[in-house]
């Protein structure tokens, strides 16, 4: 697949009075046409940076960033801004122009390209029906709700057909039912339009509703990438199983109990596989947690079990369980 | 003694204070919102951060700010004589007026402008937005009622030191204050000057917040 955005060796430190800061270290990405990246991690993990390092709103003290086949670095001004146009963003603030109606903060990117203002407004009118709010083209920012100013800013956004949309943090002002529907619009446009879109969130659930792919950042680095039911099945990193054990139960409690998480996907949902295992070793196991997350409109089930104390048991579970084409982790091996 | 050549008088004075006022007004913001779009843009997380610009700016409005008015009145005579060919009168007080405001509209614009949310301008570079767009369209368009505000405040100061202008021949209220009621002991006309004056800042507070008010398009409802 073609690669849109390349991000080599970027490093960003920011010089303060008292201390430096690193908030990248050596982050090096690849992002193809058309797939919805997630950047997940903790707060000050340096996400944000990561993702203004995308358009050069910050400029990396090392390493740079290729759009396009395009080396953002090497491009005068003019040029840099001409690229902006391309890469679209909407924030978790919104930033809409609080002294313009909803139809004039459409335009706006388009006044800054020169279009003419007639052929804005068309363009702005046609915005506003893809997000659903035609009747708030005369509406000022301050009398929309949060879901709705999104909606504009995501309106906005596309009024220039940029080839990618970076989100920061665009749902973390929203509560969970319009979370789900900006994701779905912002899903719905990606599929309409091709457009890649890079969505930068602390939030797990994010990245399952609508990711391809996720990149995990941990600290200034990237700890682990991949696609998002790899890095959910099999999460390698101590910081991707922190995410994936987000909202399920407390982890560190079930360290050392001899315990294991055991995934399910769609398939394997038609046989009663714990009870058959239960049967067929003659031994109860303790079912700490199960939960069932929602991967790309894909049902996964996780669960994790404590297994009986004695190893041939136990390994004979693990077998039997391997066998029935779950992925299954042994979470004791973090012991320590 | 209020005969109508007194009135007549009063409502030419008027007209002179008016005429310092506005006149000044205007031609500090000439110098003044540049100065102040100026020091935001050269500021260390300005958009094109320049510190050597912005110290001199800095430096400048500060100096000048805190010489006391009377003085720079005085200070500035050989400067008003150049330009006006004159140093007493209505249009030789503009100069000093002018000349004390700018910097002091310069820190309104400035302070203004720094009220508009970063995340916005951020925005607008995300877009493409070249430092000329962003500075007309989202810093001076956004902060525009605070911005009206600002220059209703500056209209009101102007006013009160074109009447300190009046010691020393500026003409205007604040001439006439001084003439009738210091130097003559006639109280009723100092009353009446400072009522006029009062009257004046007044009217202009109310048309300023007025015009603010409309323009705020952040209010919902």
């Amino acid at each position: 697949m073609e690669t849109m955005i390349q991000v080599k060796d970027v490093s960003k430190t920011f010089v303060g009075k008292e201390n430096t800061v690193e908030a990248l270290k050596g982050i090096n990405l690849e992002i193809h046409r058309g797939e919805i990246y997630g950047i997940i991690g903790m707060s000050g993990a340096g996400k944000s940076t990561l993702v203004r390092c995308l358009n050069f709103l910050e400029k990396p003290t090392e390493g740079t960033v290729i759009v396009e086949g395009k080396d953002l670095s090497s491009l005068p001004d003019k040029e840099l801004r001409l690229m902006r146009t391309q890469i679209a963003m909407i924030f978790q603030h919104f930033n809409l122009l609080m002294q313009r109606t909803v139809l004039d903060n459409i335009c706006f990117p388009l006044e800054i390209v020169g279009k003419k203002k007639k052929e804005a407004r068309e363009k702005a009118k046609e915005l506003l029906e893809i997000v659903g709010l035609s009747e708030k083209a005369g509406a000022y920012p301050a009398q929309l709700s949060g879901g709705q100013k999104q909606r504009v800013a995501i309106a906005r956004a596309l009024a220039t057909n940029p080839k990618i949309l970076l989100c920061d943090e665009a749902t973390s002002a929203l509560d969970p039912t319009t979370t789900k529907s900006i994701l779905a619009l912002l899903k719905d446009i990606n599929v309409r339009y091709g457009i890649t879109i890079v969505i930068i969130t602390h939030e797990m659930a994010v990245v399952q509703e609508i990711c391809t792919h996720v990149a995990i950042i941990d600290g200034g680095s990237l700890a682990e990438t991949g696609t998002v039911e790899e890095v959910f099945a099999r999460p390698r990193s101590a910081a991707a199983k922190r995410l994936v054990f987000q909202n399920g139960g407390n982890y560190e409690e079930m360290k050392g109990k001899h315990c294991i998480r055991i995934v399910f996907k769609e398939n394997s949902s038609f046989e009663p596989v714990i009870a058959n295992m239960v049967l067929e070793c003659k031994t109860p196991v303790n079912i700490l947690l199960a939960d069932t997350k929602d991967i790309g409109g894909v049902a996964h089930g996780q669960m994790v079990l404590q297994l009986p104390e004695d190893k041939i048991t136990a390994g004979k579970m693990i077998t039997y369980l391997k066998d029935r084409r779950l992925e299954v982790e042994e979470l004791d091996n973090y012991v320590g | 003694m209020w005969d109508s050549a007194m009135i007549l008088m009063l409502a030419k004075e008027t007209g002179i204070t008016l005429y310092m006022t506005l006149v000044s007004t205007i031609l500090a913001y000439v110098i003044g919102l540049p100065m102040g779009i100026l020091l935001v843009i050269t500021a260390k997380d300005g958009l094109k951060p320049n510190a050597v610009v912005y110290k001199i700016l800095d430096v400048v409005v500060n100096v000048v700010r805190s010489i006391p008015f009377l003085i720079l009145l005085m200070l500035l005579i050989p400067f008003t004589r150049f330009v006006v060919g004159k140093s007493y009168g209505a249009t030789a007080t503009i100069v000093p007026l002018t000349m004390a405001a700018a910097p002091f509209i310069a820190r309104l614009v400035e302070s203004s402008l720094l009220e508009v949310d970063r995340g916005v301008v951020e925005a607008a570079q995300s877009m493409g937005a070249g430092t000329g767009t962003i500075v007309w369209k989202v810093l001076l368009m956004e902060a525009r009622t605070s911005l009206i505000v600002g220059a209703t405040i500056a209209l009101g100061t102007i006013l009160g030191y074109s009447a300190m202008a009046g010691a020393v021949g500026g003409g205007g209220l604040g001439d006439v204050a001084i003439r009738y009621g210091y130097h003559r002991y006639q109280v009723d006309i100092m009353a009446v000057t400072v009522a006029l004056l009062i009257i004046l800042v007044q009217i202009l507070q109310w048309i300023g917040t007025r015009i603010s008010k409309k323009m705020d398009k952040r209010i919902t409802g």
